[in-house]
């Protein structure tokens, strides 16, 4: 395809834009479920844009949800007599025709009407028929209305947001029961998760900048070699080492803490030494033989001329680890089995296992919460990003 | 080794005191316990004991290990490839020279820095059978040809390839790296070949493809290392599959149990180290062996292309 003609510029453009929104549609979908209520994200056909619905039920205005749509045509009858007296049924043409004696016909429906029930307790679906609330007796007033009765506006349930946090540790319930023990606060994980994080940014800055010196700006015997070892164990797998680090930590009492997800940074990274020295390389040697000849030490070079060029390398390992620490989910897994010290990640798989994943306005909204920082991290750091993963694959 | 030689040495263990004490503790004594271990029967609760081969004679019978195994070849042999086609064309999209380029990068990037964990609950819904967004955009494409798109996570058959559709939506990383490739390319290059009268597909097939080659090998082994370490969006999706808090078995019908999934399960909830490990030393053989089979393949296409 040629861009330099009309049609072909067309065709790239028409190509960038499409895939953009299909790259863009999950997101759209998360932010879009996220602020539905749970019945709106169970309901068919899809929509995307999160409303309320109103329609006249016994010659009130109320908010009700959309239920289903009758196929059939027939009545909305009120039964007059026997057990069930005062219960209203839909009865298609030939049901009515059978049982006309007991019913009492409120008012014919075409097919196509939708089945609509007032929305009493909003935070969970209510089935036709349902006691509405466990406390109050009785089914949830409905009717059936055609489409056009029903008005609605778009509205956006931002109160998904708090409830998904407030029940992402377990149910709070009520101060002091046993419920209430057990629940731990989202803010617990933020912390937890901060505390990996930011510990690990520290230790994978302050470890890898002074191995990295080491091989990139000194000359030693076995130093190549010993190089050569370190780029051969990027391709360790993770999962064979799980069993010993394991071991380790638990010889080190660290199991069931925060410690073996940050303290190994401190001891460097294959990866982040490769990507150091890379950087250091570039820098004049020049700049060192000349502090050497003013008579510093390779430390005062290292801190006083070399740190202060590597600013873009650093911020570009700090960002890298960050991210990995923060969307780790395998190494806390691993580690964690008490609920006060899981990370968000942990917490959010732990919320889907617990509410049985079906309250999906609520895990989106969590899960939104936990893509979020990641997602303004990158917005404001895009030019170190960029550059940092080009390095790691075009330099090597 | 004379007296400055030896200054020199301190000097570099010193700055690199660190990495040897993280290489030693983090990978050396851990590929090595792990070997010793993989001979031995033990659950961490008690020391190990030496038990030979058994192990490794278990394996090869152990039915699940081998589902594990193809199950895990078999993402990978798809993951890979076809992520590479995703991620090379949209690298090639992108670099020629159209207005808001950075936007449309932002636009496939973003998806690959969410925390795994988020998008695997995302496309736990996207994948959903019935309020899905995936079959709701699929049922009128097929419905014209009478077939009814298909139920993905809770059908073992459909499980594995939708993993693989959620990967390529993770091609971002990739992306970035060919688009820094394709850049380095001299434009000359490209202007000779047109002199010569070569041609769009010419060009990439003579030009760029060439040029790209190393960028592609790497890419390669890296997608490939790393798919053959799926956890976190199985593991998480078959748990959902599977119902509430239960242990993680890779279903429907074990078609997403995967080779990391069993070694992790055989090790922290059977507690059977010993055999966890000669899992990890396969797995640890395995992707030296595909690394070498790629890098062979590389080098003798390299050397085609030149």
């Amino acid at each position: 395809m040629n861009p330099h003609t009309r049609l072909g510029r067309f065709v790239i453009y028409a190509l960038l834009v499409g895939l953009s929104l299909v790259f863009a549609m999950p997101f759209v979908w998360l932010v879009s479920t996220s602020l539905k209520p749970i019945d709106q994200t169970m309901s068919l056909p899809l929509t995307f844009i999160p409303r309320a619905y109103y329609a006249e039920i016994d010659g009130q205005q109320r908010e009700v949800t959309l239920d289903f749509t009758v196929a059939q045509p027939g009545v909305v009858a009120e039964i007059s007599a026997g057990p069930e007296a005062g219960h209203r049924v839909f009865l298609s043409d030939d049901q009515l025709a059978r049982r006309s004696a007991d019913v009492r016909v409120l008012h014919r429906v075409q097919p196509g009407w939708w089945h609509v029930t007032v929305r009493i307790n909003s935070t969970r679906v209510v089935h036709p028929g349902e006691a509405a609330d466990p406390g109050t007796a009785g089914p949830a007033p409905w009717d059936l209305v055609p489409r056009s009765s029903i008005d609605s506006h778009v509205r956006f349930r931002w109160r998904n947001y708090p409830e998904a946090l407030a029940t992402i540790g377990g149910d709070p319930g009520t101060p002091g029961s046993a419920a209430a023990l057990n629940h731990v606060s989202f803010w617990v994980f933020l912390a937890n998760s901060l505390t990996v994080c930011v510990l690990g940014v520290l230790g994978t800055v302050f470890s890898n900048s002074i191995v990295a010196y080491g091989f990139a700006r000194l000359r030693w015997p076995g130093r190549d070699a010993f190089f050569a070892v370190t780029l051969a164990t990027m391709m360790v797998p993770f999962p064979a080492l799980m069993v010993p680090l394991y071991g380790i930590f638990k010889m080190l009492h660290m199991v069931g803490t925060l410690q073996p997800l940050w303290l190994p940074t401190f001891f460097g990274s294959a990866f982040n030494i490769f990507l150091m020295r890379q950087f250091f390389l570039t820098i004049p040697e020049e700049l060192s033989e000349a502090a050497r000849i003013d008579g510093c030490s390779e430390w005062r070079i290292f801190l006083r001329v070399i740190l202060p060029l590597s600013k873009p390398v650093l911020v570009v390992a700090a960002l890298f680890h960050f991210l990995f620490a923060w969307n780790d989910f395998l190494g806390p897994l691993l580690y964690l089995s008490r609920k006060q010290t899981f990370t968000l990640s942990l917490a959010l798989q732990s919320y889907e296992s617990q509410t049985g994943g079906v309250q999906w306005h609520y895990l989106m909204a969590a899960s939104a919460v936990t893509i979020l920082p990641v997602v303004v991290l990158f917005l404001f750091t895009q030019r170190f990003f960029v550059q940092g993963i080009a390095t790691t694959g075009t330099k090597g | 080794m004379n007296k400055r030689e030896r200054r020199r040495l301190r000097l570099g263990l010193a700055f690199t005191g660190l990495w040897i004490v993280g290489i030693g503790t983090f990978t050396a004594w851990p590929v090595i316990a792990s070997l010793y271990y993989s001979f031995c029967d033990y659950s961490i609760l008690k020391a190990p004991v030496w038990s030979g081969l058994e192990n490794y004679r278990e394996l090869i019978h152990d039915d699940l290990f081998w589902k594990s195994l193809r199950n895990t070849l078999f993402y990978a042999g798809l993951s890979v490839p076809l992520g590479t086609v995703v991620a090379l064309s949209l690298a090639l999209l992108l670099n020629c020279e159209v207005r808001g380029r950075s936007l449309f990068r932002l636009f496939f990037y973003l998806p690959s820095i969410v925390p795994m964990v988020a998008s695997a609950m995302l496309w736990l819904w996207i994948f959903n059978g019935q309020f899905g967004l995936l079959n709701w955009a699929l049922a009128p494409l097929l419905a014209p040809f009478g077939l009814h798109p298909p139920a993905w996570l809770v059908d073992p058959l459909w499980a594995k390839p939708a993993l693989v559709i959620m990967s390529l939506w993770g091609v971002g990383n990739a992306m970035v790296i060919y688009l820094a490739g394709l850049q380095d390319v001299p434009r000359e290059l490209y202007e000779a070949a047109s002199i010569d009268g070569a041609t769009g597909w010419r060009k990439f097939w003579h030009v760029t493809l060439p040029l790209l080659a190393p960028v592609i090998y790497f890419n390669l082994i890296m997608a490939l290392i790393s798919s053959l370490q799926i956890f976190t969006q199985a593991y998480i999706m078959s748990e959902a599959a599977n119902g509430n808090g239960t242990v993680s078995d890779g279903n429907p019908a074990r078609s997403t149990l995967f080779y990391t999934i069993y070694l992790f399960t055989v090790a922290f909830y059977d507690l059977r180290m010993g055999y966890a490990s000669a899992m990890a030393y396969v797995l640890f053989l395995i992707t030296v062996l595909l690394t070498w089979l790629a890098t062979r393949a590389a080098r003798s296409r390299l050397q085609h292309l030149n």
